[in-house]
C-alpha cells in the first residue's frame, strides 16, 4: 500500500494483482502490452504464482480466460482495440454464459491512431455484448474500478468490459494503492452445463437471462460512484462527460464548472441522472473520447427536442482524440498560442532501425521484385510495415493480424503473378498459420517470407510464440520441405537471398522463406556493452 | 506552484528518462504529477514528444492545452520548434544544440539557428559534448536536464535525489556519472542565464 507513480496500464496491473488475480492472459499491442509486463515482472505476481506467459493470440487469450473464470477464480485478459475483433467470437458468447471467477476484459483503444490502423472505439463493442463498461477518468480510478471490478463481474455474474485509450495507458500519475486481496479457491460453476453448454435450446435461456440482466446492469451504474452529477448555476447548457474528457473540460473550467455535468465512468448509461440533466438542462453538449456512442443513444432516447451536441452536429470533430483544446473550443473559449510552428519544421517519420534484418529482406526483396510487371508485396502488421515508407515503398497492403498471406492467396486465385506476402514471426504465429493450410490445401501459387526477428519487435520485444520452431510449423501444416528456405538477411548474402526469391517465386506452388536474423533492439538489450 | 513541460526529441534519445527523474522528485516534494508519453510506433528514429504537468495542486488533464507550457526541454533543436504553439508568451526553450539528422530533408542548420535566435527565453547548449567534457557520455539527455532545473520549480537537490533513486538499480557508478552530468548541465545553463531571467 502506498501511493506510486504509475502508468494508467501500471495501475491497472497493480489493482488485478491486489484484488486476487490468479491469471493474465493478452497479445502484446500498443497500449495495452505494459500491463501484462507489469505483472511479468512483478515480484508479487511470482510469488502468488500469478499466470502471465503471453498468449498466441487475443482469441487464445480470452478463451483461456475465460476458462480460468469457469475454474472460480479471477481473470484479467488485455488487448489492444483491434485485438477485440480478433477475440470477437468469444466475446459475444462469453456474454451469453457469464463468467464464474471474476472476469475483466481491457480494451486499450487508439484514437488519434498513434500506432493502429483504425480508431474503432470498442463501447460498441461492449454494447453489442451487452455488458458492463468501465472506463476510468484517472490513473486512480483505473486502479479503483479494477480493484472492485472482479468484484462486480462475480456480483452480475458477467464479465466486464473495460475502456481506456492511450492517453491514460500512457500517461502516469500518483495513485494510493490498497490491501491485498487473497486469490479465489478453485472452484467450479454449480450450474456450468445450464450456463457454459451454448446449445440452441440451452442459448435461447441464457440470451433471456442477459436480457433481463440488463435491469441489474442500469441500477450498478446509476448507484456508481463513478457516475457523478455536478450541479452548476447556468442551466441553458448541460455537459455530459465520459471517460478522460472529464478531464478536459475540468481544464477549463479551473474555478468550477458554470454549467451542470454529468460524469459518465460506468455504462450501461445510468438513466436517472439523465433524465435529471436533461430535465434540468436546455441543451446537452456530449463530450467523449472515440465514436459518438453516447451521442447517438442520448438522441435514441431523450425524443423531446432537447438539442444534443457533439461530434455528430460538428460541434466537435467525428474523427481524433480530445484535447483540452478542442473541449475548450466547444465550450466557445478562446485557445491562444503565441507561437507558430516555424515553416522549416519537416515530419520525422519512424523508420526501421539501422542494422534491421527487415531492411535486408527488402532491400533483395525489391531487386527481384522490380524485374516481374504487376507484382504485389501483401504486408502484414509489426514493424516491417515500416517498409511502406521511402526509401523502400516494398509493400501494397497491411489491413489486419495474418491478412498478408491470405490476401496474397486471394490476389493468386484471381491470376496475380506473382503473388508475395511478408510477414513477422509473431503475426504468423498470432494469425498467419491458419492461412498457409488454405494455401496448402489448393497448392495455391504464394511466395511467403516470414521475416523471422525471433521477438515481437513493433510492441518492445516480448516473447514470439513460434520462436525455433516456424520451419517445423509450416512443415507440419503442409508445406513441402524443399520449398521451406532459410537464409540470413545480411549485404553478403544478397545474391543468395535474391536467387532463392527468383526461384520460389518461378515455383508453381507453395513457398516460405524464412530471412532470419535476431532484431537489432533485443540483441542490444541482451549484450548492452556492443553497443 | 505550476510547471507544465514540453519534453521533446527523437526516439531512443531518452526523454523519458529525464521525465522519470523529474517524477520522482516532483513525488518527494510531495507534488501531483501527470506525465503522458508515448510509445510504440513513435519509438523507431520518429519524433517523441512527453507532457509534463507539476502542481501543488491536483492536475485535471493529462495533457497541457496549447499557449500554456512554461518550459520545453528538447534534446534535439527542429524537435524543440515543433511544439512551440504550446509555450505560453513568457516560456522558456531549454534546447540541444546538436541535430539529430535521420531524414533526407532535414533543414539546414542556419535556418534552425535563425529560427532559435528569434526566441526571446532559451538555453542552448550542446549537451553531447558537456556530456564528453564531464566525462559521461552516455548522458546527454541527463546534462539537458540539468540545464533545465533552474526552470522546474523543484530544488536542485530533490533532481539529485530523483537521480538516485532512478538509476540506484545500475549501481552507484552509474549514479555518479548522471549526477556529474547534471552538474554539468546545471552549471551551463546558469552561466547563459545570468542576469537574464
Amino acid at each position: 500500500m502506498g501511493k506510486h507513480l504509475f502508468l494508467g496500464d501500471e495501475a491497472i496491473a497493480q489493482a488485478a494483482i491486489d484484488a486476487g488475480l490468479s491469471g493474465v492472459y493478452a497479445y502484446p499491442g500498443t497500449p495495452s502490452t505494459e500491463i501484462t509486463e507489469y505483472i511479468q515482472n512483478s515480484a508479487t505476481a511470482g510469488e502468488r504464482g500469478i499466470h502471465s506467459r503471453w498468449s498466441v493470440n487475443e482469441k487464445t487469450a480470452l478463451e483461456a480466460a475465460l476458462g480460468m473464470s469457469y475454474a472460480g477464480k479471477r481473470a484479467l485478459c488485455c488487448m489492444k482495440h483491434v485485438g477485440l475483433n480478433v477475440a470477437a467470437d468469444c466475446f459475444m458468447n462469453a456474454a451469453m454464459s457469464g463468467i464464474h471467477g471474476g472476469l475483466i476484459i481491457l480494451t486499450a483503444d487508439d484514437p488519434s491512431m498513434h500506432s493502429s490502423q483504425n480508431e474503432q472505439d470498442n463501447r460498441v463493442l461492449g454494447n453489442f455484448a451487452m455488458i458492463p463498461i468501465l472506463e476510468p477518468s484517472s490513473q486512480q480510478e483505473a486502479y479503483d474500478m479494477t480493484y472492485e471490478g472482479f468484484g462486480l463481474s462475480e456480483k452480475l455474474g458477467y464479465p466486464i468490459l473495460m475502456r481506456i485509450t492511450t492517453r491514460m495507458a500512457h500517461s502516469r500519475a500518483g495513485v494510493e494503492t490498497r490491501p491485498p486481496r487473497e486469490q479465489n479457491p478453485l472452484h467450479f460453476p454449480e450450474d456450468g452445463k445450464q450456463r457454459f453448454i451454448l446449445l440452441p435450446a440451452l442459448a435461447r435461456k441464457r440470451f433471456k437471462a442477459l436480457l433481463a440482466a440488463q435491469d441489474s446492469f442500469i441500477r450498478e451504474s446509476e448507484t456508481s460512484l463513478y457516475n457523478t452529477y455536478f450541479d452548476a448555476p447556468d442551466k441553458t447548457l448541460g455537459i455530459l462527460t465520459t471517460g478522460i474528457a472529464f478531464n478536459y473540460l475540468s481544464e477549463n473550467y479551473p474555478g468550477g464548472f458554470q454549467h451542470p455535468v454529468l460524469k459518465i465512468c460506468q455504462y450501461p448509461l445510468p438513466r436517472k441522472q439523465i433524465e435529471r440533466l436533461a430535465g434540468d438542462c436546455g441543451a446537452i453538449l456530449v463530450l467523449e473520447e472515440g465514436y459518438p456512442v453516447v451521442e447517438e443513444q442520448l438522441k435514441g432516447f431523450l425524443g423531446r427536442g432537447i438539442s444534443i451536441h457533439g461530434r455528430l452536429d460538428g460541434t466537435l470533430r467525428r474523427e481524433g482524440e480530445l484535447t483540452p483544446d478542442s473541449v475548450g473550443k466547444a465550450l466557445g473559449k478562446d485557445v491562444n498560442s503565441y507561437y507558430s510552428v516555424p515553416e522549416i519544421v519537416v515530419q520525422r517519420p519512424p523508420a526501421l532501425c539501422t542494422g534491421c534484418g527487415h531492411r535486408d529482406v527488402y532491400e533483395a526483396l525489391n531487386e527481384v521484385i522490380n524485374t516481374y510487371q504487376g507484382a504485389k508485396v501483401f504486408s502484414d502488421i509489426g514493424c516491417y510495415t515500416l517498409g511502406a515508407l521511402p526509401p523502400f515503398r516494398a509493400i501494397d497492403s497491411c489491413i489486419d493480424m495474418g491478412a498478408s498471406i491470405t490476401m496474397a492467396k486471394g490476389a493468386a486465385d484471381a491470376g496475380a503473378f506473382p503473388a508475395v506476402c511478408v510477414i513477422g514471426d509473431s503475426t504468423f504465429t498470432h494469425s498467419g498459420m491458419t492461412g498457409l493450410l488454405d494455401c496448402v490445401n489448393e497448392q495455391t501459387p504464394v511466395t511467403i517470407i516470414i521475416s523471422d526477428n525471433e521477438t515481437t519487435g513493433m510492441t518492445g520485444g516480448q516473447d514470439s510464440a513460434g520462436t525455433g520452431r516456424l520451419e517445423a510449423i509450416c512443415e507440419g501444416i503442409g508445406v513441402a520441405p524443399g520449398h521451406i528456405r532459410v537464409m540470413i538477411p545480411l549485404k553478403k548474402n544478397y545474391e543468395e537471398m535474391k536467387r532463392i526469391i527468383r526461384e520460389e517465386i518461378e515455383y508453381k506452388g507453395v513457398s516460405v522463406l524464412i530471412p532470419r536474423r535476431e532484431c537489432i533492439q533485443t540483441l542490444k538489450r541482451k549484450h548492452p556493452a556492443k553497443k | 506552484m505550476k510547471t507544465d513541460i514540453i519534453l521533446s526529441g527523437v526516439g531512443g534519445q531518452g526523454i523519458l528518462s529525464i521525465a522519470a527523474v523529474i517524477g520522482e522528485a516532483a513525488l518527494k516534494e510531495g507534488l501531483y504529477m501527470k506525465q503522458s508519453e508515448v510509445h510504440g510506433m513513435s519509438q523507431r528514429g520518429g519524433d517523441v514528444q512527453s507532457h509534463l504537468r507539476l502542481s501543488d495542486h491536483p492536475i485535471a488533464s493529462d495533457l497541457i492545452p496549447r499557449g500554456q507550457a512554461d518550459l520545453i526541454i528538447s534534446l534535439e533543436p527542429m524537435e524543440s520548434l515543433r511544439y512551440l504553439p504550446y509555450l505560453k508568451k513568457e516560456g522558456w526553450v531549454v534546447t540541444n544544440a546538436q541535430a539529430y539528422v535521420n531524414i533526407p530533408d532535414y533543414p539546414g542548420m542556419e535556418s534552425i539557428r535563425a529560427e532559435l535566435d528569434k526566441l526571446i527565453r532559451k538555453v542552448v547548449l550542446d549537451v553531447e559534448n558537456l556530456a564528453k567534457e564531464a566525462g559521461s557520455a552516455r548522458a546527454a539527455n541527463i546534462v539537458m536536464l540539468g540545464a533545465a532545473t533552474p526552470f522546474l520549480g523543484i530544488e536542485y537537490t530533490r533532481i539529485e535525489e530523483g537521480i538516485r533513486t532512478v538509476f540506484r538499480r545500475k549501481g552507484e557508478e552509474v549514479v555518479a556519472l548522471n549526477l556529474k552530468a547534471l552538474r554539468a548541465g546545471f552549471g551551463a545553463a546558469r552561466q547563459l542565464t545570468d542576469g537574464n531571467q
